[in-house]
């Protein structure tokens, strides 16, 4: 059972045009579909100062939609991870004045924000919005680890094996959710693992 | 005269006891027979000779060994204190107020003296005898805040003020009551509160919030908040949730006395001058319901409190395994008489 929701808990948005000239989109799976349902609001021209990043999962879709937007770039990534390099150096060298869109899942919104708030960039100045899995990346309060892609509640530790509940309370500077112990007062209460973020 | 520090352990043996003295001058939260929130926040001014609020930094039998404790926590999860890179500057004003205020109320323990930048600072009950450069921290053993933090009672966060909110970007966090500074840090008001129940709907932290961004220096404000411990464990993080949690299995009629621990915060806020920060010291003092019931207005009063304690509140203070345990034990010293006003034992 989930915890009913928490102002710790990010809400996500619609992407929409920013003024400015220089846009910088990082994707995943279908945050694609983000994208190109905002390019019919974007001023003609928009995508001439654009860069587009984007992982696009197992079932590679939607490159070719994204291509045709004729962004100045469009790098495509196998995974978050060996994208993070370029990111930061991205993030580093970027001006004043450049505009930041995250779309996809949580997991990618939040890893992404990270990186741009170790960057300067102030989480309210991001657009954002969440399309596809509601798959949560989830800190172990008891361990550290962060255990990817948990679609159940509670979730067992990738890492040290605990069976965690996993709460709404959410760090952008973890980008993650926190999971604690569910059973820390009798480890013989064990409760149904059910699937509920998919 | 001074003193006389305990030595104790806050886990393993658990040897923690308060003397006579020290039960008497427990800053017991309840000033009447039920309990909900409410801002209860009131200038932290000092308070009668013999009470917490003596000195407005209190130092009390427990300095050493809880210094001893928090320095075995600090050994086993370095993660307990930590400080955004921003926040260094605060960690001196804090450095200052903690010497100042220890010093002033306990000058036999405590000895501060300033020649410009060049600082000696002289803590007896730990033998710390150090000269330093204010600013300078390569002078210091560790960061300015954890230096003074690992030499005084309680946690303290260092909250940022910006943007009209407060930002929880530094921290010593040892003693605390169930939450993470190292999930919560760089959180803003709103935020690191946010799994607690029934507050936000009352606008309990809106107000808060409005009231703390206005502290002024000088001007410092304080509150009480409690919950209660099994076991006298400073210790209570989530970090170590499944190692402390089975013992809220383990309360017995027999056992209620010397297991069930009231826990109760002092906490105070004080605007820090040169960085404009909010530093929030939150000072833990234990209780375990022998000594607490040795005062029987008290005992009264804490049966009819958490015999009639809201359910959500309850189960967000951890209580709900050994509850009904705790209230029928409590019930046989409340004889429905009348308590008389007020937070003092008779």
């Amino acid at each position: 059972m989930a915890a009913k929701t928490i102002i710790s808990r990010p809400i996500y948005g619609t992407l929409s045009p920013q003024p400015g000239k220089h846009h910088l989109f990082i994707a995943d799976a279908e945050g694609a579909l983000a994208i190109t349902d905002m390019a019919g609001k974007a001023p003609s021209g928009f995508f001439d100062g654009a860069e587009i990043v984007f992982i696009p999962g197992p079932e590679g879709k939607h490159i070719a939609g994204l291509e045709a937007l004729k962004p100045a770039q469009l790098h495509i990534a196998p995974s978050f991870a060996s994208l993070l390099p370029r990111l930061r150096q991205t993030l580093t060298n970027a001006r004043m004045g450049l505009r930041l869109y995250l779309a996809g899942t949580e997991g990618l919104i939040g890893q992404a924000m990270q990186v741009a708030l170790e960057a300067g960039i102030d989480h309210t100045s991001m657009q954002t919005e969440h399309r596809g899995s509601l798959a949560r990346r989830m800190q172990c309060v008891h361990c550290k680890g962060i255990t990817e892609n948990v679609t159940t509640q509670p979730a067992l530790c990738s890492h040290c094996g605990l069976l965690l509940l996993v709460r709404d309370h959410y760090s952008r500077r973890l980008a993650a959710f926190q999971g604690v112990c569910i059973n820390a007062e009798d480890r013989s209460e064990i409760p149904p693992m059910e699937e509920i973020f998919r | 005269m001074g003193i006389t520090f305990r030595k104790e352990t806050f886990r393993d043996d658990y040897t923690f006891r308060n003397s006579p003295e020290h039960i008497r001058r427990f800053p017991f939260p309840f000033n009447e027979d039920s309990y909900m929130y409410a801002v209860n926040i009131e200038p932290h001014v000092v308070g009668p000779k013999g009470s917490v609020l003596e000195n407005l930094i209190d130092v009390d039998e427990h300095y050493v060994s809880e210094m001893q404790d928090r320095a075995l926590v600090l050994a086993e999860d370095p993660l307990r204190c930590q400080s955004l890179p921003h926040m260094t500057l605060a960690g001196w004003d804090l450095l200052e107020l903690l010497m100042e205020q220890q010093a002033l109320g306990y000058p036999e323990h405590f000895t501060l003296e300033r020649n410009g930048d060049r600082w000696r600072w002289i803590n007896r009950p730990l033998g710390i005898d150090d000269t330093f450069t204010f600013g300078d921290t390569s002078t210091l053993p560790y960061g300015p805040m954890e230096y003074i933090t690992r030499q005084s009672q309680g946690d303290f966060c260092i909250l940022d003020q910006r943007d009209g909110n407060l930002w929880m970007d530094a921290g010593m966090v040892t003693t605390q009551a169930d939450w993470s500074l190292d999930f919560d840090i760089g959180m803003n008001f709103f935020e690191w509160h946010a799994p607690v129940p029934l507050a936000h709907e009352k606008g309990i932290f809106t107000r808060a919030l409005k009231f703390l961004t206005n502290i002024q220096q000088g001007k410092p404000a304080r509150r009480l908040n409690w919950t209660m411990t099994i076991n006298p464990r400073l210790d209570t993080s989530p970090e170590n949730y499944h190692k402390w949690g089975p013992d809220r299995a383990t309360v017995t009629p027999d056992n209620v006395g010397q297991k069930v621990h009231l826990r109760v915060e002092l906490q105070s806020f004080w605007r820090l001058p040169r960085s404009n920060a909010i530093v929030f010291p939150i000072r833990c003092y234990l209780i375990k319901m022998d000594e607490l019931v040795t005062q029987p207005k008290w005992a009264r009063r804490l049966h009819r409190v958490i015999r009639d304690l809201p359910e959500e509140l309850a189960t967000y203070k951890g209580l709900t395994r050994y509850r009904p345990t705790l209230v029928e034990w409590l019930s046989k010293l409340d004889d429905g008489s009348p308590t008389s006003p007020g937070f003092g034992p008779d």
